[in-house]
């Protein structure tokens, strides 16, 4: 796993959703740590593709559960 | 919902749980609104979105099944052509006003709510829009018109990507559909300054730009009426809206 990616992730979805840093591991699920709707990963995945300048289409996320998973769609993107 | 006449402007405000869903109340507010607004006097119009989720998430697919699954069978075709040519007839009227239409979109903007979007004459699109024709998940085409009005403001082989993926697309990698990018939040200030700009210009002038500039495309919004229309029928149409409807994920506007 890419972890300047998962530390960017993480500073993101922190800062975003209000959310301690400790909570978010890698192996833990977005949807119930963040406590999100797919309107909050639409809003996540536009600033993920805007801060690190790439396109994630939204079926990549199809099978995404854990923050390792998201790090590992956008890494194989860099 | 409701709209205001703000002189010269016009505003229409969309505003329903859970993200503006167009089905029978939204048509039926549009319907009325173009009956009793003062177009005549109007300069401009706005259409705008207060609902936080986004501008809109399409056509109402709760509706849409319920009618599939508890009305009598030999009703569905006349009542969804009724369905279809009347939200036809609302679109067509938005998109051919004598004045000049700005959409201002945020978050979700998709299906029916993009076709929405695709009759205003310019888009402001806040940061967070994301653009999305989804149809193709539930076995589907677009059915508001708005395969022919995208092809009038992209590439081909944008649309391509839009309908064949159903992948949503973020505003700022569209520039060729939005006239501005602006921060969240901003956009409805953003709109009405360039309303009040556009009043400025001569009505009988902007009447004929707005003619000369947007091509008659007719013949294609009934060929895809006609499609969408047989396309709806199709009992796995049904089957993939009963998935949707009964999916109690949270995620909806997540491809599966």
């Amino acid at each position: 796993m890419n972890q300047n990616v998962f530390l960017t992730i993480q500073k993101l979805a922190s800062e975003k959703f209000s959310i301690s840093l400790d909570l978010i591991e890698p192996s833990k699920d977005i949807f119930t740590t963040l406590q999100i709707n797919s309107v909050d990963v639409l809003s996540m995945l536009t600033d993920l593709e805007n801060h690190f300048s790439i396109e994630i289409p939204d079926y990549e996320l199809q099978d995404v559960r854990s923050f390792e998973d998201l790090t590992n769609v956008i890494s194989d993107r860099l | 919902m409701k709209w205001h006449f703000d002189h010269p402007i016009l505003h229409i405000e969309l505003n329903c749980e859970p993200c503006n869903e167009i089905g029978m109340s939204m048509l039926s507010f549009f319907e009325d609104f173009l009956q009793q607004a003062p177009l005549e006097n109007a300069k401009a119009l706005i259409i705008s979105s207060s609902n936080a989720k986004g501008f809109s998430a399409g056509a109402d697919l709760r509706s849409l099944y319920e009618g599939l699954t508890y009305e009598p069978k030999k009703s569905h075709k006349e009542k969804i052509e009724n369905f279809i040519d009347r939200i036809h007839h609302v679109l067509d009227t938005l998109d051919l006003l004598p004045i000049p239409v700005i959409a201002v979109t945020h978050g979700i903007c998709f299906g029916g709510g993009f076709e929405l979007a695709l009759v205003a004459d310019i888009i402001i699109a806040e940061e967070t829009t994301r653009f999305c024709f989804p149809e193709l998940r539930l076995g589907l085409i677009p059915g508001f018109g708005g395969i022919p009005r995208l092809m009038r403001e992209v590439s081909n082989q944008t649309i391509r990507d839009f309908l064949l993926t159903g992948r949503s697309i973020q505003a700022k990698n569209l520039p060729s559909l939005v006239s501005q990018v602006v921060p969240s939040g901003k956009g409805l200030g953003i709109a009405k300054k360039m309303a009040l700009q556009m009043s400025k210009f001569d009505t009988n002038v902007v009447q004929i730009a707005k003619k000369f500039i947007k091509p008659e495309i007719k013949e294609k919004l009934h060929e895809e009426k006609a499609l969408f229309i047989k396309m709806v029928l199709d009992p796995k149409v049904q089957k993939a809206l009963e998935s949707f409807v009964q999916d109690t994920s949270q995620q909806p506007y997540l491809p599966k």
